[in-house]
């Protein structure tokens, strides 16, 4: 427990010192949010379906804790190349539990994030429907980050060096995030398109988090919780079995 | 305290290590040395838990490695060839992390973190940030770490590696200076001739994954008719350059480079 608990802390610590970090986060999530909150929001208003930047805001928190949740479960390529893993490696400590703590202090960090950029919303005007269900919301955030970060894990226990980085950036970042239906209503989607984000599982998230900020979803809260819950276990699965498998 | 017998390694068709025995003895130092490529790391690896022998025994303290992994690991320290500490920490948190994954308690942490510090000459520079510190610091804290949990024998990678004269001889004083009061037992491996002569009681050297000498310095010196340790080393494992090549680790630290944060 106390090795879980002191990653946690080396994962907040190292966030709260990255200033450059923090702002420099922040700085996508608000570009979303006037460029196209504003930008499109008179045409959206126009095809009669309300304020944009409601419907937006979500997504863009979605997002900012998808890129933190990623970027935290890469930072394990740091770790890699700056040998600090192969401390904790040979350390008396079964690998799971460095995974879980590894999981945990960035799921902490991304929700953090997520709730910075939840409040840089309400600052543009969004506005919660139902503020009771905002503890919902968090755990919407808390399952989002904690499947990501594990994905992140996941995919940098297979990646050797930064080469890869960018390819996962590309090819599975930007896709699991423009097709989530954060920036879109799945509703008026062309099929194809809405089947293809039945599998992203940010779709879920985003749309999860709809329904508790907006009280309005697309697959409906509780098919969301579930989707949300089992993808989060599958991908810590996934990533305890690919962190076991690091040769050093 | 160390007893290795018949151990082989292949990876594929290749023997990295083969048929390779010896021992070391409670409160020894031992040198293994050898040129790039000839089985250094992976025998390091195999007697620290990190891989799996193909075939053949290692014994730690009585343990195997292989499968008593977690209680080797109580029982030893590492200090890598290349830097392992999060250099986002300070020295102080980066030995307490180490204390808290080696379940060594708060009230041991607290009495024997002060006192490695200021062994090392760091205690004044607790609350830096590792990344401030020069690579004799970073060695320093490195060594300083590895005996929080009071290991009974601990693993040295080309310690010295990169660091100047002064440094070196610091440390290997340092390092005498634990192996007499606390009986500590020494596993090191080193391109450095003069220090091996300097500070082991026994060396082995290892070519092409077997061991071809094993002795004192005076005693290798004297098999092959040379006056100093580099000469012996030179006449048993010849002069020609090993290649060896890139792992991706080192293409990684190039990157890094560029990315230096």
């Amino acid at each position: 427990m106390s090795c879980i608990y002191i990653l946690w802390i080396r994962q907040l610590k190292r966030y709260i010192r990255s200033r450059s970090r923090i702002v420099s986060s922040l700085g996508q999530p608000i570009l979303y949010l006037v460029a196209l909150g504003f930008g499109f929001g008179p045409i959206f208003q126009k095809a009669g379906e309300g304020s944009y930047l409601q419907f937006l805001a979500p997504g863009v928190v979605g997002m900012t804790i998808l890129f933190t949740a990623m970027f935290n479960g890469i930072e394990l390529l740091w770790d890699k190349q700056f040998g600090f893993l192969k401390e904790t490696m040979v350390a008396p400590v079964p690998r799971v539990l460095i995974m879980l703590g590894r999981t945990l202090g960035g799921t902490t960090v991304a929700v953090v994030q997520g709730l910075i950029v939840v409040i840089v919303c309400t600052l543009a005007g969004f506005r919660p429907v139902n503020w009771a269900l905002i503890p919902a919301a968090i755990a919407f955030m808390v399952l989002i980050g904690f499947l990501f970060t594990a994905f992140g894990t996941a995919v940098a226990s297979l990646l050797s060096d930064f080469q890869g980085f960018q390819l996962v950036m590309n090819f599975l970042v930007m896709p699991i995030y423009f097709l989530s239906g954060a920036l879109y209503p799945l509703r008026h989607a062309p099929p194809a398109l809405e089947a293809v984000a039945r599998i992203d599982p940010l779709a879920y998230g985003v749309d999860g988090l709809r329904a508790a900020f907006l009280g309005s979803s697309h697959f409906g809260m509780l098919t969301d919780f579930g989707v949300l819950a089992f993808a989060a276990l599958l991908f810590l699965g996934l990533g305890s079995y690919f962190f076991n498998r690091i040769q050093l | 305290m160390i007893s290795v017998r018949n151990l082989t390694k292949r990876f594929g068709d290749f023997p990295a290590v083969q048929d390779v025995t010896f021992n070391v003895k409670k409160g020894e130092i031992f040198a293994f040395l050898g040129p790039n490529g000839a089985g250094k790391s992976t025998t390091s690896k195999m007697l620290t838990t990190l891989l799996a022998p193909t075939s053949g025994s290692v014994e730690i303290d009585g343990l195997d490695p292989a499968k008593q992994g977690n209680q080797v690991r109580k029982q030893i320290g590492i200090v890598f060839q290349d830097p392992s500490l999060d250099t986002e920490l300070t020295a102080y948190e980066n030995i307490e992390f180490h204390g808290v994954f080696y379940h060594v308690p708060k009230r041991v942490r607290r009495e024997r973190i002060p006192r490695l510090l200021e062994v090392f000459g760091l205690w004044e520079r607790r609350d830096s940030f590792v990344k401030e510190f020069s690579g004799g610091m970073k060695r320093r804290l490195e060594i300083a770490r590895c005996l929080l949990h009071t290991p009974k024998i601990i693993f040295l990678d080309e310690p010295t590696l990169g660091l100047d004269p002064q440094t070196r001889h610091q440390l290997w004083s340092q390092v005498k200076q634990l192996n007499q009061d606390e009986q500590v037992t020494v596993f090191l491996t080193t391109h450095y001739m003069e220090e091996a002569e300097r500070v082991a009681d026994r060396i082995a050297i290892i070519d092409h994954g077997k061991i071809i000498a094993e002795g004192t310095a005076s005693e290798l010196k004297s098999a092959t008719s040379a006056d100093s340790l580099e000469q012996a080393f030179l006449n048993l494992t010849g002069s020609a350059i090993r290649e060896e090549e890139a792992t991706s680790l080192d293409r990684m630290r190039n990157m890094a480079k560029m990315f230096r944060r």
